[in-house]
């Protein structure tokens, strides 16, 4: 294979990949605009939908109406767990100095994956995640399988329902408001306290989705499943600029693609290295992101 | 009255310590065993230390060693090399065992090695492969063959029997047990004249191979060697498949229940390992059904490999006639006989010298999988 179909099989490879670090920014970046908290628990809903997709698929076979049912399942349980966490665990730190809720989202982080871990029905094994096709599609030279094509087919359809709902709802506008300035939208009557459960909800929702599809596509799932997802998501959300919905599916693919073309053209064992070298960089030179604004202070 | 409350206090905490320090000579001879009973080869550890927790009810039920109860003490070191060293710790520090099976990975063993010559405890790994296990001291040794050996063996089956000119190599960079087993596969498959046309590597824990199996498959090998864990290799054969490679995969001992963890991506596949439960030999056969009489379950290699690292254990201490560590290291290095997995006799170094078998992973019924033998070959 000379280098040309090699570079098109990795990008196609680069962008199934990516689009699950697209979905699970996303999230880093709904929670991070509207309360400036990095959620690190993240990752570990990441793991929860994973788990919830792998129960009902094992108990209702697979098939296109019950891969419909793990989704939905997966969605709502963790928009629950979301919507949990945040009336708990973050919202009475909301007036608190921002490295209290840091330092606490690492904490439900901990308590998820250990959790997980000891409760006998999830507990610390290995598990198969039931296959959701073994079809393999070959054109142009490009292999792809089935499950990396609905990877990222529903990956962009979820993206554009967030797009959507951001953009073109009541809900969204609030949400937008409660970003830009928290106490003039309180001021406006909108209720803070809705709008932040809902963002919550909705970011955790699509990192359940982003579980099941990465258990799809990698089908092994354990506690600790989300820690390196969740890390690479959030490096692609600062990437894409922390705040910005377009940015993070930017920086999501962008990650996916750098890293699996440093896989194929230069070491596997540089990929890491080049895409936390990535994060250095953006930081430096360009803090707010690719598509990220930067917010200065109103006096 | 006081006294004589204070007098009675003090009698039980001398009565106290009297009984706890004649427990450390107590009526049992403590071994320990270090094994991933939970984490990503949970299938292996769990499975050893069941064949172990069998060897040591056999042995007391003929009436222990040296008169007394052998009392096994186990502990999970969950395949993580800072969990086995915790775990020797306990055990030597606190409960004081005579001698320690373990750990399963080499790379948890390597991490004890050391520690173990230092403090003079007998340490068997009934299964750690990498070459350099034995090179800490006299104290250590392993029941199963070495990866020098191992490496070798496929290499062999993969120019006689399956007749490849072009191999590929595909590796773990960060689990010792892959890489020696790459570096004495491709030496070998060279010196017999075979090609490597490519190899290449990921680290423990990657999920996503298709860059690296996209270069792998420019080079057109004509077999694809997987030096690793079960767990890691079910998800490398899948992505092999789908970028649409139909080529035989070849892999070692750690492929042990792949059967039970993978599908159709490895049908027609082979793997070298330690005993086949189906062979023609008397102690395997009286083992299998022993084990499967008690836990239901066929036994797999490492099973196997932890039962005869028991009883190599149990009769050495036996025969030493002692629970002095150089006397049962010194009876250690004389075995000599026939167990479930082979002769076992070792050489100066505490490695035996034994036969690998080949098996095949073919389709059952009911669209599952399970191993044929496909030959053996001798050291």
């Amino acid at each position: 294979m000379d280098f040309w179909p090699q570079f098109w099989q990795q990008i196609a490879n680069g962008l199934a990949l990516g689009s699950i670090y697209a979905l699970l920014a996303l999230g880093y970046t709904m929670v991070y605009g509207i309360i400036k908290l990095i959620n690190f628990a993240h990752g570990d809903i990441l793991m929860l939908g994973a788990f919830g997709g792998y129960f009902v698929l094992r108990r209702f076979g697979v098939g296109p109406a019950s891969a419909v049912g793990a989704f939905l399942t997966a969605m709502l349980l963790c928009a629950g767990i979301g919507a949990i966490l945040e009336r708990f665990c973050y919202r009475p730190l909301r007036r608190a100095p921002r490295i209290n809720a840091l330092i606490t989202a690492i904490g439900v982080s901990l308590f998820l994956e250990n959790g997980a871990r000891i409760l006998p029905w999830l507990g610390p094994d290995y598990r198969e995640f039931p296959a959701l096709s073994k079809v393999n599609l070959e054109f142009w030279g490009i292999n792809i399988s089935v499950v990396q094509l609905l990877v990222f087919i529903v990956s962009v359809l979820l993206m554009a329902s967030l797009n959507w709902i951001v953009n073109h709802t009541k809900i969204g506008l609030a949400m937008r408001a409660v970003s830009f300035d928290r106490d003039a939208a309180a001021l406006m009557g909108i209720n803070i306290d809705r709008v932040i459960s809902v963002t919550f909800a909705l970011g955790a929702a699509l990192g359940g989705a982003a579980g099941i599809l990465y258990a799809a596509d990698y089908p092994q799932i354990e506690p600790y499943m989300g820690v390196v997802p969740g890390l690479k998501a959030f490096i692609a959300a600062v990437f894409g600029g922390i705040g910005s919905v377009p940015g993070a599916m930017a920086g999501g693919f962008m990650m996916g693609v750098v890293e699996t073309l440093t896989k194929g053209f230069l070491s596997s064992q540089l990929a890491d290295a080049i895409a936390f070298g990535i994060l250095i960089v953006i930081l430096m030179v360009k803090p707010a992101g690719i598509m990220g604004k930067n917010n200065s202070e109103k006096v | 009255m006081k006294p004589n409350r204070v007098f009675t206090a003090m009698m039980m905490v001398v009565l106290l310590a009297v009984s706890a320090g004649g427990c450390g000579r107590g009526r049992t001879i403590k071994i320990g065993a270090i094994q991933p009973i939970s984490g990503q080869i949970a299938a292996y550890g769990s499975q050893t230390r069941d064949a172990i927790q069998m060897a040591v009810a056999e042995i007391n039920a003929r009436g222990g060693v040296l008169g007394k109860r052998l009392e096994l003490i186990v502990e999970d070191d969950e395949a993580n090399p800072e969990k086995t060293m915790n775990a020797f710790i306990k055990l030597t520090a606190k409960d004081k065992v005579v001698g320690i099976i373990g750990a399963l990975t080499s790379k948890c063993s390597l991490a004890i090695t050391e520690d173990a010559q230092a403090k003079k405890v007998v340490l068997i790994s009934p299964s750690s492969t990498n070459d350099t296990l034995t090179a800490a001291g006299d104290y250590i040794f392993r029941a199963c063959y070495r990866d020098s050996f191992q490496g070798g063996v496929c290499a062999r089956f993969a120019v006689e029997t399956l007749k490849a000119k072009r191999a590929a190599v595909f590796f773990d960079i960060s689990n010792d047990y892959s890489k020696g087993l790459m570096q004495n596969f491709k030496a070998k498959f060279a010196t017999l004249g075979g090609q490597i046309v490519s190899t290449e590597s990921y680290n423990s824990g990657d999920k996503d191979f298709n860059a690296q199996l996209t270069k792998i498959k420019a080079k057109r090998p004509d077999v694809l060697f997987l030096p690793d864990y079960y767990s890691t290799v079910s998800m490398i054969a899948k992505q092999v498949r789908s970028q649409g490679m139909t080529l035989p995969l070849l892999g070692s001992d750690g492929w042990d229940e792949i059967t039970n963890n993978a599908g159709a991506e490895v049908a027609g596949c082979y793997y070298s390992n330690h005993y086949s439960p189906d062979a023609n030999d008397p102690e395997v056969h009286n083992f299998v059904s022993k084990y499967r009489a008690r836990y239901r379950i066929t036994p797999n290699a490492l099973a196997a490999l932890g039962y005869d690292a028991t009883y190599i254990l149990a009769e050495a201490i036996q025969s030493a006639g002692t629970t002095a560590p150089e006397r049962i290291r010194a009876a250690v290095s004389r075995t000599n006989r026939k167990f479930v997995t082979g002769q076992i006799k070792f050489d100066g170094q505490g490695n035996p010298v034994k036969s690998a078998i080949m098996l095949k992973i073919v389709p059952n019924l009911a669209a599952k999988l399970r191993t044929e033998y496909a030959g053996t070959v001798n050291p």
